[in-house]
């Protein structure tokens, strides 16, 4: 069977597909991709299904190899810094990885997350019917827990081996996060318009407090008009939650099935991926849209990931390391902590 | 009682993809009557793209690809579904007995609570036995189970501190509800027992053993039976007894 080889994994680094879904009535977690849209791109790129099991790249990155067999694998998600045996690669492309091959991906310009898709999906042992992890109840991936060094990842046959390698062209990818869209509620009558208003123009902090549960906002104090515990009601990945203290939370993928603190407002679907790829110290404001309007921006991706992902060839423009270092272009270097 | 014909529920959006229908604002047996009405009804004959139902208290959420199923055409299922004829309470209407082991280790906070109660701790644990409990809702984490219907005397709030992580399957008492613990983890309830019974089990054919809507009633167990019901239940097999309510 083939497999992809973990050779080296950051904190952070999971299984997810599409997410455990059916079973929020019971108390369990969702979890999935925390830019949901990403995660189907690298998938839909190889032909797989949107939610096929990937690996969720976190900034603590990750570096992979084909076991045995060559895989066709999909990246897409924030500007990672990719690598292929040391040749710089595009974020978002599709590509060959023989064996022997190392791909790795590291933190790079921006982002917060990169999907690492594999054509057939990642195979392991579903719980619940899904492989998404989830760390706090140990469900998903290899064991319920994070990938480490040397994990080895079955992967199922692929339908379609022939994916086209290149460069992944999606424009839909590309998601200032300055401004975040959202529906008011379910209980913006929790807060008067002075702090629905002040809510909207923020400007809000990303605090490096978030994690896959929750995205933390920092800025301007809101204040409830009718309280702030509310019996714990059911929530949405995107909710918005104004706890005592003022300061918004946004619940993400790991989030609790419901919630007790009253919701001012919800990030639209197609604005997920957005705010997860914000990283800490951005600053964001929120600004309203009608149902309707979320669901156009919502078609507007189902229709890319229906159609074929386009996919350009890579022109020869990067140079690696090595071929660099072999040229002997850096004659004039200087070893700083050796000056002679 | 006569009650006044009920308010219609409010229609509020979480986002473009689910839709709350909330009865009310409070913890009411009544409110969570009409939601466990609309969960039965729409699980019974579910529109096409409808996903997920989560009831809770007061409301129901759910769960809807809005590209397969208009929002308007969601409100007229759900206010079609209220206006028909009066489905059953729940899904599956059950009592169940669950036992429960009051005694050291397992009943850690009992003394605790009862002496905030002004009770003893086998007063505490004969009332808690003797109530007649309904399965509100679960949240939280994986089986963690809401009970409405404390006895009365048992009413107390939450620890104003979390206290440091229980067992799994701690059956748990505060902000005058009851709740059973799948996982372990701090919590800012009372711990009054522990039940052998696995709330949930992903290997066995039903992961979860109760719906919202179902009916508990505890059964007090000594230590032994404690340790003879748990490894029962880690073979898979259910140690709770269900009965048609």
């Amino acid at each position: 069977m083939t497999a992809l080889r973990i050779l080296s994994a950051g904190p952070g680094v999971t299984v997810q597909d599409g997410g455990r879904h059916g079973y929020l009535r019971y108390g369990v977690t969702v979890a999935g991709p925390m830019d949901p849209f990403a995660h189907a791109v690298a998938n839909r790129a190889l032909g797989n299904a949107a939610g096929a099991a990937a690996i969720e790249v976190s900034p603590g990155g990750v570096e992979v190899a084909a076991e045995e067999q060559p895989l066709t694998v999909a990246l897409a998600g924030g500007s990672f810094r990719v690598t292929l045996d040391g040749e710089v690669q595009p974020a978002n492309l599709v590509l060959r990885l023989e064996p022997g091959a190392t791909l790795r991906l590291r933190a790079g310009d921006g982002g917060m997350w990169a999907y690492l898709a594999v054509a057939g999906g990642l195979d392991l042992p579903p719980v619940l019917g899904s492989q998404a992890t989830h760390l706090r109840t140990g469900m998903g991936g290899p064991g319920g827990r994070m990938l480490r060094d040397g994990d080895r990842l079955p992967v199922a046959p692929a339908a379609d081996a022939g994916a086209a390698t290149g460069e992944i062209v999606a424009p839909l990818l590309d998601r200032p996060p300055n401004l975040v869209r959202v529906l008011p509620g379910p209980q913006d009558d929790y807060f008067g318009p002075e702090a629905f208003a002040a809510f909207l123009a923020g400007p809000w902090r990303i605090s490096e407090r978030g994690d896959r549960m929750a995205c933390f906002l920092e800025g301007p104090v809101l204040t409830h008009r009718l309280g702030f515990n509310i019996p714990s009601d059911g929530v949405v990945m995107g909710a918005i939650q104004i706890p005592g203290e003022g300061q918004p939370i946004v619940l993400m993928a790991d989030r609790q099935s419901t919630g007790g603190y009253p919701k001012i407002a919800t990030v639209i679907s197609a604005d997920l991926g957005r705010l997860a790829q914000a990283r800490p110290g951005t600053r964001i404001g929120f600004q309203c849209v009608t149902h309707a309007e979320a669901v156009r921006a919502l078609a507007a991706e189902r229709a890319f990931l229906a159609g074929p992902i386009p996919v350009e060839p890579l022109r020869r423009s990067a140079f690696s390391a090595e071929f660099l270092l072999a040229r002997n272009l850096v004659d004039g270097w200087i070893d700083g902590l050796r000056p002679d | 009682m006569s009650r006044d014909a009920p308010a219609a529920p409010t229609f509020l959006d979480a986002g473009e993809s689910a839709l709350v229908v909330e009865f009310g604002r409070s913890v009411d047996p009544a409110l969570s009557d009409r939601v466990l009405a609309l969960d039965a009804a729409l699980a019974a004959d579910p529109p096409e793209g409808l996903r997920e139902l989560v009831p809770t208290y007061r409301s129901l959420m759910i769960h809807y690809d809005p590209l397969r199923l208009d929002r308007a055409r969601l409100i007229a299922k759900v206010e079609a579904a209220l206006s028909g004829p009066a489905p059953v309470a729940s899904r599956s209407g059950a009592l169940w007995t669950l036992p429960c082991c009051y005694a050291l280790p397992h009943g850690e906070d009992l003394a605790e609570m009862a002496g905030l109660l002004g009770l003893t701790a086998d007063r505490a644990a004969q009332l808690h036995a003797a109530g007649r409990y309904r399965v509100y809702m679960y949240g939280f984490s994986p089986g963690f189970t809401y009970l409405g219907g404390l006895p009365e005397p048992l009413a107390i709030s939450r620890r104003p501190r979390p206290r440091p992580p229980h067992d799994s399957r701690a059956v748990l008492v505060g902000g005058g509800l009851c709740a059973v613990a799948h996982f372990a983890m701090p919590t800012g309830w009372y711990v009054v027992g522990r039940t052998p019974e696995r709330l949930y089990a992903p290997e066995r054919s039903s992961a979860f053993l109760f719906e919202p809507g179902n009916e508990l009633a505890f059964e007090a167990i000594d230590t032994e039976t404690f340790a003879a019901l748990q490894a029962r239940a880690e073979t898979g097999e259910v140690v709770a007894r269900r009965e048609p309510a």
